[in-house]
């Protein structure tokens, strides 16, 4: 259990090609819902990362922002959330499974009960939008005592001298934030700076896992298929609005977008 | 209990961590913000030691915001109140009609400073955006102001302000489309754009580096105060300053040049809107909008939502300095609801000449509540940090008059 976030990365890398990771909200839109699309997708990803919904995120963007109101609307709760992974670990053992969250969800619950229920339910990993380096330490510290991978974020205004600090303290994952936005807008730069950024972190430290995360969609993921892995959340969050708005099924439109994103990478 | 420090500046108090007190305060940002807010402290650290830049500031503060704002005795309230001798600061005689003046000038030669060409600010009550967008305009920068909608239609006259002076005006309309909603609009506006763009914070909240700057700015008003203080009374009397408590930046700026006096001597009194309340009705303490401060939640953690007649103290939050203040025991705090600031208005507006905004209208029903259980030798002081006009539909709404 403990390595399946590397194991996930190793089978791609053997593959000759990225990690797929997709971000969705967890109760989008509603509990079952969420797990369906997510089971449904599974056999497509190396790696599920889960938003735990929170009504106050700095950090999104619209399409996230949508996916959390809905499943708050339809009344998710943390317990609800350990519950669902539990559930899709059942079948999905050797899945991993990542939650991203804003830290006030984390403290409300308390650190240490939030880790165990974690552990005990099966999280592989945790990101924390608003917890940076170095005030992330103790917590990262907590997170490995119970072999859950914290995953550092890096972006594109973090100094190199910043960088290998926080590559020093990192765990197997390591979350690169490809241009200075929130999730989901418009890549800013262009694919040969984001590379450039990439191959600063790649060089510090080879052995780390580095997926490039933050307007990623169909069109950009092939461009950037020589990263570890590529996280895309916002377009998958964007079709579940679409499917929804047209009243169609968005455990099927979620599954054909991320086949074809998984074509694209292959 | 906290124990404050004595001689040091409350924005100073703070460890290496941007904490106040161990438990208020720090720095829950993305990482993408980490770069610019660090590049912005060291900025401000310089800043405030520069002799130039403070000339400046003073210079902007004399002659574009009008100088020194007043203080005076209400008499006829003293004598219908029958006990305390009630002051006034008006801070509201600004140009610019409130203590967000202050921050919104030191807000954009700071970012002038930087190099910065554009800022971006939050406001509920429309005083900091409006505020903000007229010192952009001095200073020839680009501003933008979220506002949520909610408050964009009851606080009309202030938004016009704001794009008559060049601004752009972004409505918010998620969540409960008020101040809470558009400080989070904005911030997020900043993560996207902090290359390029200074965030100034309208209240003492956010991120070590936003409170420090507001708190520093809006302590204009304590310098003044002291001093007038001594004019009046040849020392410091025995006093009881009262102010309004939203985000909470104009009372850090009434009280900080008395933080450090015995409370018996000065006593401080912050006053909330009863549902907007995290201070006087024993919140948790929750992380919101990048610091760790008293805040309303529900029991799973999220924000909750909050109900005020007046957009400026509809805000779940409060500034982690208020944390410390309270948690010290230094300042106290107290709340009242839409009812009892009308009836304060009402009767101000009947007995003297100043229009308060409904704002200082919650610190004013304190006052009058506290008042007649005074002595004579008491000395109350309240802030009355917002002008009233923008105010005037809403008064005419509920009053069924706007006095002249």
């Amino acid at each position: 259990m403990k390595n399946s976030i590397n194991s996930a990365f190793r089978i791609a890398k053997k593959e000759n090609r990225p990690a797929l990771i997709s971000y969705t909200v967890c109760g989008d839109n509603t509990k079952d819902k969420s797990l369906q699309i997510l089971n449904s997708i599974s056999k497509d990803l190396d790696i599920a990362e889960w938003g735990i919904p929170h009504n106050c995120p700095t950090a999104d963007g619209k399409d996230i922002q949508n996916s959390s109101f809905r499943a708050l609307q339809n009344g998710i709760r943390l317990n609800d959330i350990f519950k669902l992974v539990r559930r899709f670990k059942k079948t999905k053992p050797s899945k991993p499974i990542i939650l991203m969250g804003y830290y006030q969800m984390i403290f409300n619950y308390g650190e240490k009960k939030f880790i165990r229920k974690c552990k005990v339910s099966g999280v592989d990993g945790l990101i924390v939008v608003d917890l940076s380096f170095p005030d992330n330490k103790n917590f990262a510290k907590l997170c490995k005592k119970n072999s859950i991978c914290f995953v550092q974020l890096i972006a594109p205004t973090t100094t190199v001298k910043r960088m290998k600090e926080i590559i020093k303290s990192s765990h197997e994952m390591i979350y690169m934030i490809s241009t200075i936005s929130t999730t989901g807008s418009a890549l800013k730069y262009s694919i040969k700076r984001i590379i450039k950024n990439y191959n600063v972190i790649k060089k510090i430290k080879p052995s780390k896992n580095v997926v490039i995360g933050f307007g990623i969609t169909e069109k950009t993921i092939s461009n950037l298929r020589s990263a570890d892995g590529l996280v895309v959340g916002s377009a998958i969050c964007r079709e579940i609005t679409r499917s929804l708005k047209h009243r169609q099924n968005p455990v099927t439109n979620v599954s054909k977008l991320v086949r074809k994103l998984k074509n694209k990478i292959i | 209990m906290i124990k404050l420090k004595k001689k040091t500046p409350l924005i100073d108090q703070h460890d290496k961590f941007g904490f106040y007190g161990n438990k208020f305060g720090g720095n829950y940002c993305a990482e993408t913000m980490r770069k610019p807010i660090e590049d912005l402290s060291e900025l401000f650290e310089k800043l405030r030691k520069n002799r130039k830049f403070l000339k400046k500031r003073d210079h902007y503060f004399k002659h574009y915001l009008g100088g020194e704002t007043p203080f005076f005795k209400l008499k006829n309230l003293t004598r219908h109140l029958g006990g305390a001798q009630i002051w006034c600061k008006d801070v509201s005689a600004i140009n610019g009609d409130a203590h967000k003046a202050y921050h919104s000038v030191v807000n954009a030669l700071i970012c002038k400073e930087s190099g910065k060409r554009y800022i971006a600010g939050d406001t509920g009550a429309g005083m900091f955006g409006k505020n903000l967008a007229m010192a952009a305009k001095k200073m020839n920068l680009k501003c933008k102001i979220f506002m949520g909608t909610k408050d964009i239609s009851r606080q009309a006259p202030n938004v016009k302000f704001m794009r008559d002076a060049g601004a752009e005006v972004v409505p918010v309309d998620s969540g409960s489309k008020t101040l809470v909603d558009a400080v989070s609009e904005c911030m997020r506006h900043y993560v996207s754009n902090c290359d390029n763009t200074h965030l100034a914070v309208g209240s003492a909240i956010g991120c070590n580096i936003f409170l420090k700057i507001c708190a520093w700015s809006t302590s204009q008003i304590s310098r003044e105060l002291k001093k007038q203080l001594i004019k009046e009374f040849g020392e410091i009397p025995k006093l009881k300053l009262i102010n309004v408590i939203g985000g909470g930046s104009s009372a850090l700026g009434f009280w900080n040049e008395f933080i450090d006096y015995d409370k018996k001597h000065v006593e401080l009194i912050g006053v909330e809107a009863k549902y907007a309340a995290p201070l006087s009705t024993n919140a948790k303490v929750a992380i919101l909008h990048g610091a760790a401060q008293y805040c309303l939640t529900d029991e799973e953690g999220q924000i909750a939502e909050t109900h005020s007649l007046s957009a400026g103290l509809d805000y779940p939050g409060s500034s982690p300095l208020h944390g410390l203040l309270k948690d010290s025991g230094r300042a106290r705090y107290t709340n009242a609801s839409d009812k009892e600031a009308l009836a304060a208005f009402k009767l101000i507006t009947k007995l003297e000449d100043i229009r308060p905004s409904l704002e200082p209208a919650h610190a004013w029903s304190e006052c009058i509540r506290l008042a007649p259980k005074l002595k004579k030798s008491d000395v109350l002081v309240v802030n009355n940090c917002g002008k009233g006009y923008k105010d005037k539909k809403i008064y005419i709404e509920q009053l069924g008059y706007y006095p002249k």
